[in-house]
């Protein structure tokens, strides 16, 4: 990889590490997946990642696999402000040039950078959506959020991002509590799009849904992405999703990176015994 | 022999202890110097319970002296039971004068209303909050309102006020409706009429708000920006009251009360009591009236 390629990048994580509990100065040294797992002995501290460092460039689709447990969902939600990191730093183009860490922000500016600049589609809409509200609602907060006070606007949005999610727009001013799993996770979708963020985040999205509507989704994910060019990165424990998704994959185990490299590569060429493991489990 | 005199009298004057009113005068203060912000204070016992106009007698009790003149309205009205007591409770306890004329107090305190008369730099208006927390309906626990306060993170108050366009195509709050203080804190005005609210905006009086029940003190200081939550394409209205005329007055431009009787018929009166008498009168006092677009 030349100099040139390596400045262009949109976000940039270095040595992000996340412990539950009260570690130790030999917790990581005492985890990972060589100590095949990833509590520390001493403290009983669990360490969920450590140390994840990987590039993320525009336009690109990054998948992270792994069991569960493996610290993929508590990765994204550190990068989406959800929880907060033990260590590491952050680096996101859209701020400051990418000269700031964005984990050491104040909350204010953290809200303002997730608000306008990232999307998050979690693997239960509940945790996405507020259900006390409208579908449109749902919507209508994240444009809000962005800046947008024009209710025409709004409206004019939410039934372009139903249409193209294939949510009937006749019920856009019902809440998502009557909505099929599926509806509500299109929904969703569109709730996490709705400001053309430069950085969408995808938590297992979709587990627990039907083949044939996991199929519409992964669908609908792949074309707002090429249509719109968003960078993603998608958290699954499906190898299918992340064959279909993503351009490069990192694979996760007791929250260590254990490889990373192009999707194609490893699934067709992998190189640690539990990507291995992994890609041969495959249905 | 030296005469005690400090049992003479069977209450401290204003009711409340020094240090008690020291604490409230200086919560007081913080709340002019964050304008919008709401301050915790102790809200200490009272003759009433909490929740029943305590909050408007502490700020009142800790701000009156002898030389002040008191106006105590309910529901714009001098007269009503409420007002009436508390009125004789204060002025029992700090030994001012009482008046129900407007323009006269120096210090009004008030449930429901704003007067429609102008105040001016020399007036303070204590209003009465049963629930400061504007963003409550929305969101249940304390703890999350207050850090959502701190980090500006207004977007589910917006979204209620989006809801409630989408589901009726109008506002559905009669009172209390969301206001942004200095550009910064969305709070809520107390239950005044949306017909009230553009007079707290860069006025010449001093607002404060207490909120007995729930501990809490609000100020809006004299000239300070406050707006309405509005959308850029559905602006904040006030009450229309299109083609209804006061029926003791005739007047028009004023918040009425609707008025039935027995056999069904409905008349309209000027809400605020004292505004009344004065055009009854024949006197025209100073009012600014906004006009939706």
């Amino acid at each position: 990889m030349n100099h040139q390629e390596d400045q262009n990048w949109l976000l940039r994580v270095r040595g992000l590490t996340k412990i539950f509990g009260q570690p130790c100065d030999s917790s990581i040294a005492q985890t990972g997946p060589e100590h095949a797992t990833n509590i520390c002995p001493e403290t009983g501290a669990v360490v969920a990642i450590a140390d994840i460092g990987f590039d993320l460039y525009p336009g690109e689709v990054l998948g992270i696999v792994g069991e569960s447990g493996s610290g993929k969902s508590t990765l994204v939600q550190l990068l989406h402000f959800d929880q907060e990191a033990s260590g590491g730093r952050v680096l996101f183009q859209e701020v400051d040039q990418g000269r700031t860490n964005i984990l050491a922000l104040s909350n204010q500016r953290k809200r303002f950078i997730k608000n306008h600049l990232m999307g998050m589609v979690y693997q239960n809409p509940r945790d996405g959506l507020n259900f006390n509200f409208t579908a449109g609602g749902n919507i209508a907060e994240k444009l809000l959020m962005a800046g947008t006070f024009h209710v025409g606007k709004i409206r004019g949005r939410a039934g372009y991002l139903l249409t193209q999610t294939e949510v009937p727009v006749l019920r856009m001013d019902e809440t998502p509590a009557s909505f099929s799993g599926g509806m509500q996770q299109r929904v969703q979708i569109s709730k996490a799009v709705a400001n053309n963020p430069p950085l969408v985040f995808f938590d297992e999205v979709t587990s627990g849904l039907d083949v044939s509507v996991q199929a519409k989704v992964l669908d609908l994910i792949r074309k707002l992405q090429q249509e719109s060019g968003i960078s993603m990165i998608v958290v699954s424990h499906d190898l299918g999703v992340i064959r279909m998704l993503t351009d490069r994959t990192i694979v996760l185990k007791h929250g260590r990176m254990v490889e990373h490299g192009l999707t194609d590569q490893i699934l067709q060429d992998p190189q640690h015994a539990y990507t291995q493991l992994l890609v041969s489990s495959l249905l | 022999m030296v005469a005690a005199t400090k049992f003479q009298s069977s209450y401290h004057y204003g009711f409340i202890d020094e240090a008690t009113k020291k604490e409230i005068r200086r919560k007081t203060l913080k709340a002019v110097c964050i304008p919008g912000y709401q301050v915790p204070y102790s809200s200490p016992e009272m003759p009433i319970s909490r929740g029943w106009g305590t909050g408007g007698l502490h700020l009142t009790l800790t701000l009156i002296g002898k030389s002040d003149v008191l106006k105590i309205i309910d529901q714009g009205s001098d007269a009503s039971v409420n007002a009436c007591h508390l009125r004789r409770f204060v002025q029992m306890m700090a030994d001012c004068a009482v008046t129900f004329d407007t323009a006269q107090a120096t210090i009004i305190q008030s449930r429901h209303r704003v007067p429609e008369e102008i105040l001016t730099n020399r007036q303070i208006l204590v209003l009465q909050v049963p629930q400061p927390e504007v963003l409550r309906g929305v969101e249940r626990f304390e703890a999350r309102t207050r850090q959502m306060h701190g980090e500006a993170d207004y977007s589910k108050i917006w979204v209620s006020l989006y809801e409630a366009y989408v589901r009726f195509g109008a506002t559905m709050r009669g009172s209390g409706y969301p206001i942004k203080v200095n550009r910064r804190y969305i709070t809520t005005p107390s239950p005044i009429p949306r017909w009230d609210t553009p007079n707290l905006s860069m006025a010449h009086c001093l607002y404060l708000f207490g909120a007995g029940r729930e501990k809490r003190i609000q100020a809006i200081p004299p000239h300070t920006p406050v707006e309405p939550l509005e959308f850029e394409d559905v602006k904040f209205r006030v009450e229309e009251f299109a083609g209804i005329r006061c029926s003791v007055s005739g007047e028009s431009r004023a918040f009425m009360d609707e008025i039935f009787n027995g056999e069904g018929h409905r008349r309209h009166v000027i809400n605020d009591s004292n505004f009344l008498d004065k055009l009854t009168s024949g006197e025209r006092p100073p009012q600014r009236v906004f006009v939706n677009s």
